[in-house]
């Protein structure tokens, strides 16, 4: 009997399939019908100290193979987001993102993320668009290292780092989460990308660059969660472009145990998580891998 | 998808509304919107108010910094737009009755042209009256309701609503306009037992039901919507009460 459950640390989940931070996660109900439509897991919008409004419109668009954003971090702030998690928290598991400027921010906010019953903490390491935070802070592995060993100092429950493709060190940056204790890693977060319209000779993005998600990053997730296996011991969630069963299994080969699904909720619908489970089921059966763990990493030698 | 068209004409509906009309070569239905950008200011949700094969438009009312831009727009400028997002009206639902309210009026005219069912537009007075002159073309009966009685029935369009439907038989209401018009519309139609389609507006970002900006409880505006009917507005507990801000901070209404 083919079973989806899976591990990653400490943490259970009866479905490998959890919602990446940023889609249909910044309300409670929203949340919950995520979890009810088959998600395992919802990580929520990345959540700071203060209420931001994020970058101006235009701050979204759609290209070939996905999409092109930078929303800028909107949220209410981490006081609000209580009434969120309220409604959230009861009806499955909630991962909370953050993102901060430093360890200090980091520690603040995961501190509240516990309080609120979050099952474990997303540090945001890695968004393109954000002066002064994301992957400004994620591509330097000290800072990596200070924000993760921070934070398990603060909290009780996993922490996990989500990763940037911008950078050429992601190994050192994925050593800098394991060295500092941290649980798992999530990889990847979008790419830094442009879009410029001839016709009007401007970027189309107020913030001009944005990140890319969607199917066209694949194949640089899987690359990066491949790259990652090799040289980490802790648990990785695979993300980035998943839109169907075969992505998924390609990111569990590749060494995750777990996997995100952001911009499918777009392309493909909110019951993406339920044709993934269901595919994934079908596949594992014919192919006689009997839990996520059987097939996690079988790409390497 | 996204698309750069070219503005073929201007039409000045009233003092500080126009339509604008290009060629765009994609299926839209009545009660959907496109995402249009404003180089320099803002990218903003419009309704599509007219459908007539290739030929779209757009209804624009000059109320902030990127709509007044917008005015500024002549034959010939290009606009980068995408889209049609939204579900759109189900014009199927047996007899209907479609009002417009303000501006909202430009999201129902489609609905207008395509059913030919009886229509009212509403407006504060006779000066803001819009579309009257197409919805003429096309319903069956058309009645416009002014706030200040200077154009048709004095009163709202709820009020002219409870009258015509003590005149005649509908199955359904389609409106849109000012969110306390369409939380009045509801509460009627409830008490009437009859069926309504509104369309609801909510701040945007992506259009595209990705970034959650203009999620109402579970809903999002720009996908599960705009258009709500009654089995899905009684679920929604943001409605008529509160909306969220940039931030996604709840603002109650009253």
């Amino acid at each position: 009997m083919v079973s989806l459950k899976t591990d990653i640390g400490s943490i259970s989940l009866e479905k490998p399939g959890i919602v990446a931070s940023g889609i249909m996660d910044e309300t409670g109900p929203s949340m919950v019908r995520m979890i009810e439509s088959g998600a395992g897991a919802v990580v929520t919008k990345s959540v700071g100290l203060e209420p931001n409004a994020g970058h101006a419109n235009p701050c979204f668009t759609e290209v070939t193979g996905g999409y092109v954003n930078a929303m800028g971090l909107p949220n209410p702030g981490i006081e609000l987001f209580r009434e969120e998690m309220e409604v959230a928290v009861p009806k499955g598991r909630i991962v909370g993102s953050i993102y901060g400027a430093g360890p200090d921010d980091f520690s603040r906010l995961a501190g509240r993320m516990e309080d609120y019953g979050a099952c474990a903490v997303e540090l945001n390491l890695s968004c393109p668009h954000a002066k002064g935070y994301g992957m400004e802070v994620g591509t330097d592995p000290a800072m990596v290292k200070a924000i993760v060993s921070a934070v398990k100092s603060a909290v009780s429950i996993p922490v996990w780092a989500k990763l940037t493709p911008n950078t050429h060190i992601l190994g050192d940056i994925g050593m800098a989460v394991q060295d500092a204790g941290g649980d798992a890693v999530v990889a990847i977060n979008t790419l830094k990308a442009m879009v410029i319209c001839p016709e009007i000779g401007k970027p189309l993005l107020s913030n001009k660059f944005g990140g890319l998600s969607g199917a066209a990053v694949k194949p640089v997730g899987v690359r990066a969660v491949y790259d990652l296996r090799t040289v980490l011991d802790i648990p990785i969630i695979g993300v980035g472009g998943i839109e169907n069963w075969r992505d998924a299994a390609e990111y569990i080969m590749a060494g995750a145990c777990a996997f995100q699904v952001g911009s499918a909720i777009g392309t493909v619908g909110t019951d993406v998580f339920a044709r993934i489970n269901e595919g994934l089921s079908a596949f594992m059966e014919e192919y006689g891998y009997s839990s996520i763990a059987d097939m996690t990493g079988v790409a390497h030698d | 998808m996204t698309d750069v068209v070219t503005i073929k004409e201007v039409v000045q509906e009233c003092y500080d509304t126009k339509t604008f009309r290009f060629d765009w070569d994609a299926d839209a239905r009545p009660g959907q919107f496109i995402m249009v950008w404003i180089p320099g200011t803002d990218e903003i949700p419009m309704s599509i108010s007219g459908i007539d094969g290739m030929e779209k438009s757009i209804t624009v009312k000059a109320i902030g910094e990127a709509t007044r831009r917008l005015h500024e727009f002549k034959a010939g400028d290009r606009l980068r737009i995408r889209g049609p997002y939204g579900n759109g009206y189900d014009l199927s639902r047996g007899e209907l009755l479609i009002i417009g309210g303000g501006v909202g009026t430009a999201s129902i005219m489609p609905a207008v042209t395509a059913s030919g069912a009886d229509t009212i537009i509403a407006a504060r007075t006779h000066n803001d009256v819009i579309l009257d002159g197409v919805a003429a073309e096309h319903a069956r009966n058309l009645w416009i309701a002014t706030d200040d009685g200077s154009r048709g029935f004095h009163g709202n369009a709820v009020q002219l609503m409870r009258g015509k439907v003590a005149e005649r038989h509908y199955d359904c209401v389609i409106a849109c306009g000012p969110e306390v018009m369409l939380w009045f519309t509801y509460q009627a139609c409830k008490e009437l037992g009859i069926d309504c389609q509104l369309s609801l507006e909510r701040y945007m970002k992506c259009g595209a039901g990705v970034c959650g900006c203009c999620v109402m409880d579970d809903s999002r505006v720009c996908r599960d919507g705009p258009v709500f009917d009654m089995e899905k507005l009684a679920k929604l507990t943001e409605f008529g009460k509160s909306n969220r801000d940039a931030c996604g901070r709840t603002v109650k209404f009253r």
